[in-house]
């Protein structure tokens, strides 16, 4: 899983995001609640959805946005295999399906 | 209640190889020379392409997919690496009057995908030509 946050530089750290931070948020929110779970049992999202990819990244996305401050969510990417995976930038879709 | 769509990007890898040699009847024999180099000997080289589709589209509520793989590698497969695979990208239709650098490469696929393959929206091809050089093309009003 790769997490790619945005926002302005801060000029007193020079950072975006404090990564100590955003590795604690990332821990509480989202890899305490899946690491080593059975998806389709054990984490809530997954009762009423199927556990693909794509539904992981909207879940992961929607679990972590709300709690960073500093800096904002862009994307979130998960890898299922080395040549597939999915990005979800937060976008609902529009239009014709 | 209606449930909210949420649009996603599915991105898959595929490799093919294939030999080109970058010259332009445009230029004199000099000039590809100067401006194609090594790439210009007379009788070409090859590379193992990494080739990356993204698709984007709403998660579809029942399936929770945007495309189902099958379709796209099916279609991929197909379309795609059975016309490159193991080619002389010079000899193909496609490069009779355009160089076969891999911007163009990267544009020919696009257009195979965007034209033929209806099951989600072609976002983007990405053509990794070796590990230190890739090219993207994501149609003419693209990012």
């Amino acid at each position: 899983m790769e997490v790619t946050v945005k926002g302005a530089v801060d000029p007193k750290s020079g950072f975006v995001v404090d990564l100590k931070q955003l590795k604690d948020v990332m821990s509480r929110e989202v890899l305490d609640a899946l690491d080593h779970r059975f998806l389709n049992k054990e984490v809530p999202e997954f009762l009423s959805k199927i556990p693909t990819t794509e539904n992981l990244a909207i879940a992961i996305w929607q679990r972590l946005a709300p709690k960073l401050n500093q800096a904002q969510l862009h994307r979130v990417r998960i890898y299922e295999t080395l040549d597939l995976f999915v990005d979800f930038y937060g976008e609902d879709f529009h239009g014709e399906s | 209640m209606k449930t909210r769509s949420m649009k996603a990007h599915l991105t898959r890898r595929y490799m093919f190889s294939a030999s080109h040699r970058l010259h332009s009847d445009e230029m004199s024999e000099e000039e590809n020379r100067v401006t194609y180099g090594k790439c210009n000997n007379p009788y070409g080289h090859g590379h193992n392409y990494m080739l990356e589709v993204t698709v984007s589209g709403p998660v579809d509520d029942q399936t929770g997919m945007v495309c189902n793989l099958f379709d796209l590698d099916g279609f991929v497969h197909k379309q795609i690496l059975e016309r490159y695979d193991h080619q002389n990208l010079n000899l193909l239709s496609e490069f009779a009057k355009s160089v076969p650098t891999t911007e163009n490469l990267c544009i020919a696929i696009y257009d195979i995908v965007k034209r033929a393959f209806g099951k989600a929206h072609l976002e983007k091809v990405r053509i990794e030509e070796t590990m230190m050089n890739s090219f993207e093309y994501c149609g003419e009003n693209g990012r």
